[in-house]
Parts: C-alpha cells; structure tokens; sequence
C-alpha cells in the first residue's frame, strides 16, 4: 500500500530523509524505536535522548496535523515540558485562564477561579493549540540532537507489521523510496487512538463507548469577551444540548456544541450549519471566521495491559478518555515522564527488566483514575437517562442558590497528576505526620527556592532532599547516581513538605515523584528504599 | 439547628455517581418510587422539623420550571 496523506500538516516538522539503515544489508538493530510522532512520541524521543539513550521515531507524515485538539494544557505537563527544557515557549504562547463559568439555559448558575496556589513556577492550565504544543517539543529535540542528543525522527516512514521476538521486535516500513526493515530492542507505541500497532498486534482495547457527537469550531472574531471557560447546560441559544467557550492563542475561540448521537454528519459539518448555530450563540451583530471545524466522538476505555513484552504503548494508544477535564494528552505526558527513566534504568543495565511492569502498573492506575473522572463528567453533561437528567438539572437548580450543590455540577474535573498510592515502588511513609500531598508516590509540589524553584532541581536523576537536614552531596546506591540537595527548612517548602516538623529527608524519584520520606538520614533506609524504587526489592 | 446548605459530602462526585447507580434499569415509576424512600429514610435520619420545613421550602424554591 503506498504512503498518503492522512491529513493536511499545520507545521512541517521531520521531512522524509533516506536513512543509511534504508542500504544496510542487514536489518538495522536500535535500543528503542518509537511508533509515533505526536506529542507523546516525540517527548519519549527526548526524554530519552536528553538521557543519552539512542532512539529512532517513526511517524507515516511529516509533521503536525491541523487543527487544535488538545488546548489544555495542566500544570504537571508544564513541569515535565520545563524538565525538557521547552516549557518556556509554551508558557510565553500560552493562554492563562482562571475563571470559568457554567450557564444552565440563560441563568449563571455558578462562577469559579482556579485559585492557583502561589509559589509555583507554571500556572494550573494554559491554552495552547495542540499543533504548537508538538511544535516547542520538536524545536527542542533539534536543539538537543545539535548539542549530541542521540534522537532520530524520520518522517513518512510508516510502520507496515511489527515480528515481536523474545527480546527484540523486527519492524517492517514503507517510505516513499521504498520499504526497508529495522529491529528495536524496545518498540514504544504512541501511535494514538485508533493505534495501528495495537491492531496489528491483535490486542483489546476495552471500554464505554459515549453515544454523542460534539462539534468544534474554532473562530477568530472581533467580540470582546473574557479570557474565561464558560460552559452552558441547555443553552438558550439552541446550538447544542451543552456549549463550551474557551479562548486560544492568536485570538481564536474553541467553542464545542453537543449535537446528540443521531445526527448526519456530512450535514453538521456543511459551513452554512455551523454558521447557523455560532450565530445564534454569538448574536446577529459579531463578525467571525471560520478556522477549523471537526466533530468527534470518544469512548472511556484502555488497554487490559500496557506492557507487551518488548512493546510498550503509551498515551493515547494505551488509553482513551472523553475530552471534558483535559486528561488525554496530559495523561499521555504523565506516561511518557513515568517510562522514560525507567527504560533508561533497564538499558543501562541498572535496574531489572521488570522495573518496566511497574510502568504498567502505575500508568494504568493512572489511567483509570482519569477514565474515572472522565466518565462521570460526560455523564453529568450528556445524561443517559430521563431520571440521571432530571438529577442533573435538579443540581442546576439548585446550585444557583446553595453552595452545597455546586460541588456537584460537573463541566469537567480538570487533569491533575494522580498518586501512586499502595504502588510497589514506595517505601511506606515513615513521617506519617507529614502533609498528606508529599506522601510516598505524590508528585512533588513546587514551591520558590532561591532565585528560582525547587522542581528546578528534582527529576532527571534519583534525588535525596534534605529539609532543614544535610545530605551526602552526590553518591551511588545501587548502580544509580543519587544527587544529594540539602534546602533550608522555611516558606512553601516547610508547609508542603514538613508540616510541624524541623526537617525531613525524602527520596525523589527522576519523575519527581516522591518514593520515600524519613524524619532523619540513614544510609542504610536509602539504600533499601532505592532499590525498592529500581525494582530490586 | 438551620439547614446546612454549604458543601458538605465529601467525595461528591462519587456520591452522585452512586445515586445514579442506584436507579440504573429501573423503569420512571420505579424511580419515582425509589427517590420518595429516599427522600422519607433522609428526612427520618435529619429528624428535626424545623430543619425538614427549611429543606421542603428550599426544594420548592428550587423549582425553576
């Protein structure tokens, strides 16, 4: 089957280049190759090649699609893209928001403020079109590739069959000259919803699937209306069963109607039906363009398990939620921070293979805790039942007057990382009076230290903090570099990571995830506890 | 003791999601049914008539149709 476009490209990014692997006379063998090249592929690619580990993404086009799709983008996905080294970029195109909303028919039922906590360095959530997203990680993975990093990208190299041997995977690829083979030792899928290398494996992919359709238009208009996420129940404008306002970079507008299941699709998506439901929404007076227009569906489902021998998936491939609280490709981050040390871990011979099956674990704990979420919002917003709407409205009703059922009223539970609790990986909390957010398998919350801030300083490697408590400045505990960072015990540190307490000492794992936490130094607790978050234990 | 009418279930997400549960499969008069239980086991735990009053005035308030 030859190559062809899928979709139109917003950027193009990694132009088809002939590979010297295209000519070898032997199939090629990489430590990792990476089916994929969204915004999930492309961070695993940097993650590990700012490791040093060598790794070859493969994606059938080259570059971006169009269209906006994921615009929301939440705190913990900023601090890992900090970790890389592209968070800047995304923080300065980005749109900060903190107010929001919700409408029932033409009543405000109520209005809430994100409230961000100060003394962090990102914000609880931007708005960023998903193509520019992609865009700042690619840039840094050219940037780091010119400083040594080990990353290839081939574009319009596609993925035709994958052989999954015992400890390698030989891979079959079309490009436009042709089709060659490649072989890695570790195969990570973060080819996205509908996953061809989930099919060609002939593995599940199981779940609810949501019977509604959603249109997007994306605008660009002269109307002034506040950086704020409004959100309408039954509008009374009529374009929808609910309706969704969200402002984006360079003056576009993300405006969602819920069409209902039975629709005709070719019909919605004619412009003269879309501009008949925005003008109704935006009133006869407001001048807008139209910029991009899609109607999605989506399912809550994953896979049963994320590991297949050598083949890994990740994000989307792995995983599917409705879009209402933002948690698909922040999620999808999450998998990508979660893997990245480990497999650095097992490549350089540090930790056991099975360190892998945690990834599993932990990201399908992940996983559900957001399909969760996710379900219930669309629940809430798109009612299955007479009795679950009249519920529903009733919460409406009466939330305009009570504070008790604003609570209730469910637009979206917006992306916050999960806690690895009970996980194999942590060491049980040994400062069980310390606050409940920094307890073994959080991750860790920022908080301002010197010129700069604490998050700075975690992740990469493993990392013993020590609050208010010296630690040894840099050791080696089982194979793995252990970099020791002693902070004075006051401001946000001390009420995030001490409580009542003079000091403590904690583990963090390159993730910045915390794996352990004492009230005193002992080497020999250290020591268990990494090998414990290496899988050795 | 006045009706409490700040946020007070904790979890509340989870707690409508077993509402919901509760009458899944059920047909409009069994639901019907199953909220008037609801609404009398409630209404014995709060016990106090007073409050009772403040929370049938507030439902009906509520009644924006």
């Amino acid at each position: 089957m030859p190559l062809d476009d899928r979709y139109q490209l917003a950027f193009k990014l990694y132009p088809y280049e002939r590979s010297a692997d295209q000519d070898a006379s032997a199939p090629v063998r990489h430590p990792v190759v990476v089916m994929g090249g969204g915004p999930i592929g492309v961070a695993t690619a940097l993650d590990l090649g700012l490791q040093g580990i060598p790794v070859v993404l493969l994606d059938d086009h080259e570059g971006v699609g169009q269209g906006s799709r994921a615009i929301c983008f939440a705190k913990r996905t900023l601090e890992i893209a900090h970790r890389y080294g592209c968070g800047q970029p995304m923080l300065d195109k980005g749109i900060l928001w903190n107010v929001g909303k919700v409408f029932h028919d033409d009543r405000q039922v109520y209005e809430f403020n994100l409230l961000p906590e100060d003394g962090h360095r990102n914000p609880a959530f931007i708005n960023l079109q998903q193509p520019y997203f992609e865009r700042f990680l690619v840039e840094r993975v050219r940037e780091a590739q010119a400083q040594g990093a080990p990353i290839e990208l081939r574009g319009e190299n596609r993925i035709d069959a994958v052989d999954v041997k015992e400890d390698h995977v030989l891979i079959d690829i079309t490009t436009p000259e042709g089709p060659y083979q490649i072989e890695a030792d570790w195969l990570i899928g973060c080819d996205g919803a509908s996953s061809p290398l989930r099919k060609m494996m002939g593995l599940d992919f199981e779940g609810r699937v949501f019977e509604d359709n959603f249109l997007i238009a994306d605008i660009t208009m002269k109307a002034e209306f506040p950086t704020e996420r409004w959100f309408w129940f039954e509008p009374h404008f009529k374009s929808g069963d609910s309706a969704l306002l969200h402002k984006q970079p360079d003056g576009v507008w993300r405006i969602d109607f819920q069409l209902g299941w039975d629709i005709d699709r070719a019909e919605e998506m004619k412009e003269e039906n879309i501009r008949r439901r925005l003008d109704a929404m935006l009133g006869p007076d407001v001048d807008y363009d139209l910029v991009w227009s899609s109607i999605y569906t989506f399912q809550c489902r994953r896979m049963k398990k994320f590991r297949h021998g050598r083949v890994i998936f990740a994000g989307d491939a792995a995983h599917q939620v409705s879009p209402f609280g933002a948690r698909g490709a922040n999620s999808g981050i999450q998998d990508v921070d979660n893997l990245g040390w480990k497999l650095g871990l097992v490549l350089n011979g540090t930790a056991p293979e099975s360190l892998l099956d945690t990834y599993d674990v932990e990201r399908r704990h992940g996983a559900d805790e957001n399909i969760l979420n996710s379900s219930r919002s669309t629940d809430f917003i798109t009612p299955k039942s007479k009795i679950s709407h009249v519920f529903r409205n009733a919460v409406l009703d009466l939330a305009e007057h009570h504070a008790f059922a604003r609570p209730l009223v469910n637009s979206g539970r917006l992306s916050v990382p999960c806690v690895y609790d009970g996980l194999p990986l942590n060491t049980p909390d040994a400062l069980a009076d310390g606050p409940a957010r920094t307890r073994p398998g959080a991750p860790c919350p920022d908080a301002p230290l010197k010129d700069g801030f604490l998050l700075d300083h975690l992740g990469g490697d493993f990392v013993l903090l020590g609050i208010g408590a010296d630690v040894p400045s840099q050791t080696e505990v089982e194979g793995a570099a252990l970099r020791g960072l002693t902070v004075p015990a006051d401001g946000d540190i001390k009420d995030r990571y001490l409580g009542d307490r003079p000091g403590a000492i904690y583990l963090i794992r390159p993730d910045q995830h915390v794996a352990a936490r004492w009230p005193a130094y002992d080497a020999e607790l250290v020591r268990a506890a990494l090998a414990r978050a290496i899988g050795k234990d | 003791m006045a009706l409490n009418t700040d946020p007070n279930i904790p979890d509340p997400d989870g707690f409508y999601a077993e509402l919901l549960s509760a009458h899944e499969g059920l047909s409009d008069e069994a639901s019907v049914a199953l909220n008037a239980r609801l609404v009398l086991i409630l209404a014995n735990h709060i016990c106090d008539r007073a409050v009772l009053t403040e929370a049938l005035s507030a439902a009906t308030k509520g009644d924006a149709s």
